[in-house]
């Protein structure tokens, strides 16, 4: 598929601010199932841009930026072109061994609960048919959630609710992929699907199997991620693969405004 | 346990008798009344709490802010001894940067099976969010506080190993001014090796490990602050290396280099020794909500355009988990066998570790694998039944959270104890510096002693005091160093 993505992210601020730095994880990379053609990153205002790259292996692009600033707009176009993998990564590049992911976060606490679900899920059967049971289990439990998610929910109390948002459903597929053993992590990045109603910056999961390596699993759909999904950052949790990480030196409050628009090109 | 430890200077009722180049140290402590000894104690703590050198005790609301007691008696290496002693500790300084450098680099040690991929993969001190990035000239550990204990006369071991921030080093500086104040007798009768020219040794460390292509390059401390336990020192070091003092708002980013503000505008800075902790120095890659951090800080790093001293990620080598396998790292990076030794130690982790610690919870001495200062720590021959029972059921809940270790007769020094000299139980942290041109070891450190009877935690939180430590000279070298050293110490404070 080829994929045009426009990703516009707006901060409003109640009152000037003298000096803005962020960390802009937006930027997808090469693999054997993702061939970015274009991509650029625009904003607003003066501000001086520099690529690297973190300890996960995600590009990232820091922004520094000198007020006095009411607010910033960072705008993304690009075009990507994905093909079929039945949701195995091949030629993604991986700078940490897998056990690394099967650490715990704040966010990504375990939970008895969730683990005794997924115990049950695992039972006799395979890691990757496991693995699967549970991306259409958390599917199949909680009704879809198109709100803008709560940053400070954690896995364990998404857990009791009835409705979860694409965030909340990886991060709970994450602590039940840890829980049986497999290293999990927290995929950002786009979709591009025709039924979605308020398209917004997408997250997933992936969970690595011995033999096969790593799988896309995305519980929003119950699916593994296909040529409609483009990788954009991984971290632990959703907070470490954050389209933004930002500090700003200045009083007030901000507003954000995120737009995305995903489609075939 | 008093009874049978090595006394270094008075030697041993039934064992190693008392070393004959310490004969002289000896008669002072006979010749000089306990009166005049404590009087000179006195001024020391007097010129201490002066000077603001004190420390917060943690769970301790009363005395929030206290001086650490000094002791006058002062203890002493020999030549060799200390020649011997800083082989040991070069070689293991320099395992230490190797290992830093792999672990966080092509992890050669975990491919070839050396040591078990998972205690270093999942453990905290492990910080994926720098892998990658390497420090400029490959040095990560530029100043290492290595806590060493002694059990005979040629037996010393590792206890552990400080990678991160070690502190203690003004304490070193301080003790000597006021030895040299208060004892010249002293200095007059033994050749001392001068400790004075630490603060040059290490701007020099500082300036050797600034990024490639900086000419004459900005050196700063970073402090969390005045609130902080171990202030003094960083104000102390800042000020005796003449160079600035600063707080996270003094630092910005940008274009991924680090700039100071300062009145006159705007100073690129180069290195940086800082004492606040990895969560605290950059709110974008590691807590988001310190406020103590620089943002951007580690961009910068990561593009080679700022040293951090040490450098962020060092936990992993000086974790408790990791220090029984440090014979094992030695090895591998170094090709031969530790010359310093480690204390033998019991992975609570492995389960017939486990189960002969439990059965011995009365003779060992029990850690947390991430504890420090004393805290969370078990020491078995003179702990509580409560305390015992308490230790049991967070073993039997937690084990890969605990290491055990023999209660190991510690060497003693005369100290002037309430009814006068008596033994008490000492350890030792060298400070060893590494910048870009190879380690060094100061000749001096700090020695810490447990100040009550029988004790064997010699931390400040805990009742511990401090000695000034001499390292005697070769007979060789020229006798102008050591006044030389006395001139200038004396010169720079009281």
């Amino acid at each position: 598929m080829r994929l045009s993505i426009h990703h516009r992210t707006a901060y409003r601020f109640t009152a000037p601010q003298a000096r803005l730095v962020q960390m802009l994880r937006l930027t997808p990379q090469n693999s054997h199932d993702q061939t970015v053609a274009r991509w650029r990153i625009d904003v607003d205002c003066d501000a001086l841009l520099r690529e690297g790259r973190d300890g996960w292996g995600n590009a990232v692009t820091m922004l520094y930026a000198e007020g006095p600033l009411d607010g910033i707009e960072i705008a993304i176009t690009g075009e990507v072109l994905t093909s079929h993998s039945d949701g195995v990564l091949h030629g993604v590049h991986e700078t940490l061994p897998p056990p690394v992911f099967l650490r715990a976060t704040p966010a990504t606490a375990p939970d008895p609960a969730i683990a005794a679900w997924a115990a049950e899920m695992a039972s006799g059967v395979p890691m990757l048919t496991a693995l699967h049971r549970i991306n259409a289990g958390v599917h199949a439990r909680f009704a879809p959630d198109a709100g803008r998610p709560d940053p400070e929910l954690t896995a364990g109390k998404a857990w009791l609710r009835e409705s979860a948002t694409a965030r909340d459903a990886a991060q709970i597929f994450a602590v039940a992929a840890r829980s049986i053993g497999a290293p999990a992590r927290y995929v950002s990045g786009y979709r591009c699907l025709a039924r979605e109603a308020r398209a917004t910056p997408h997250g997933w999961a992936e969970a690595h199997v011995d033999g096969l390596g790593w799988v896309g699993f995305d519980p929003d759909t119950g699916l593994s991620p296909e040529e409609e999904h483009v990788r954009v950052a991984v971290a632990l949790d959703a907070v470490g693969a954050a389209p933004v990480a930002g500090s700003r030196l200045g009083e007030g409050d901000e507003r954000l405004d995120v737009e995305v628009r995903v489609s075939e090109a | 346990m008093g009874q049978d430890a090595f006394d270094e200077i008075m030697g041993t009722t039934g064992g190693p008798p008392p070393r004959a180049e310490l004969a002289a140290l000896g008669r002072w402590l006979s010749v000089t009344s306990d009166t005049e000894l404590r009087r000179r104690q006195q001024s020391a703590e007097a010129a201490f709490r002066q000077l603001g050198i004190t420390f917060a005790v943690y769970g301790d609301s009363d005395a929030s802010e206290r001086i650490i007691p000094f002791d006058i008696v002062p203890r002493v290496f020999l030549h060799d001894e200390w020649a011997r002693l800083s082989e040991g500790l070069v070689q293991r300084v320099e395992a230490i940067n190797a290992f830093l450098d792999d672990i966080y680099g092509e992890r050669r040690i975990l491919s070839e099976g050396v040591l078990p991929a998972d205690l270093i993969l999942s453990n905290p001190q492990f910080r994926p969010e720098i892998a990658g990035i390497r420090p400029p000239h490959g040095v990560w550990a530029h100043i290492c506080g290595i806590d060493l204990v002694r059990t005979g006369p040629d037996d010393f071991f590792v206890l552990e190993d400080n990678a991160r921030t070690p502190s203690g080093v003004s304490y070193m500086l301080e003790n000597r001014e006021a030895m040299l104040r208060l004892c010249p007798e002293l200095f007059r009768e033994f050749r001392v090796a001068a400790v004075d020219s630490y603060p040059d040794r290490l701007l020099e460390v500082m300036k050797s490990v600034a990024p490639h292509g900086v000419g004459a390059p900005t050196c700063v401390v970073l402090t969390p602050g005045h609130y902080n336990s171990a202030y003094y020192e960083h104000s102390f070091l800042a000020d005796s290396m003449g160079i600035e003092l600063v707080e996270a708002v003094d630092l910005v980013v940008d274009d991924d280099i680090v700039w100071m503000r300062t009145i006159a505008g705007r100073v690129k800075v180069d290195v940086i020794y800082r004492r606040v902790d990895d969560d605290f120095l950059d709110p974008l890659v590691f807590r988001p909500d310190s406020m103590l951090g620089v943002p951007g800080l580690i961009a910068a790093y990561a593009a080679g355009n700022v040293a951090i001293i040490n450098a962020p990620g060092n936990g992993i080598a000086d974790d408790k988990a990791i220090y029984s396998y440090m014979p094992d790292i030695v090895r591998f990076y170094s090709g031969g066998e530790a010359k310093l030794p480690n204390v033998e130690t019991w992975r609570c982790r492995e389960p017939e570790a486990l189960k002969y610690v439990l059965d011995h919870l009365d003779e060992v001495v029990v850690k947390l694998v991430d504890g420090s200062g004393g805290y969370g720590m078990l020491v078995g021959p003179t702990a509580s039944k409560a305390e015992i029972a308490a230790f049991r059921a967070a073993l039997v809940a937690e084990p890969h959270r605990y290491i055990a270790q023999p209660t190991l007769a510690l060497s003693t020094v005369p100290t002037m104890a309430e009814r006068g000299l008596a033994p008490r139980h000492v350890d030792f942290r060298p400070f060893v510096l590494t910048g870009s041109k190879g380690v060094q070891v100061v000749p001096g450190g700090l020695t810490r002693v447990a100040l009550r009877e029988g004790s064997l935690v010699v931390n400040s939180s805990q009742g511990g005091g401090t000695k000034d430590s001499f390292v005697l000279m070769d007979d060789a070298a020229p006798m102008t160093q050591t006044i030389g050293g006395m001139t200038q110490s004396m010169g720079g404070g009281a």
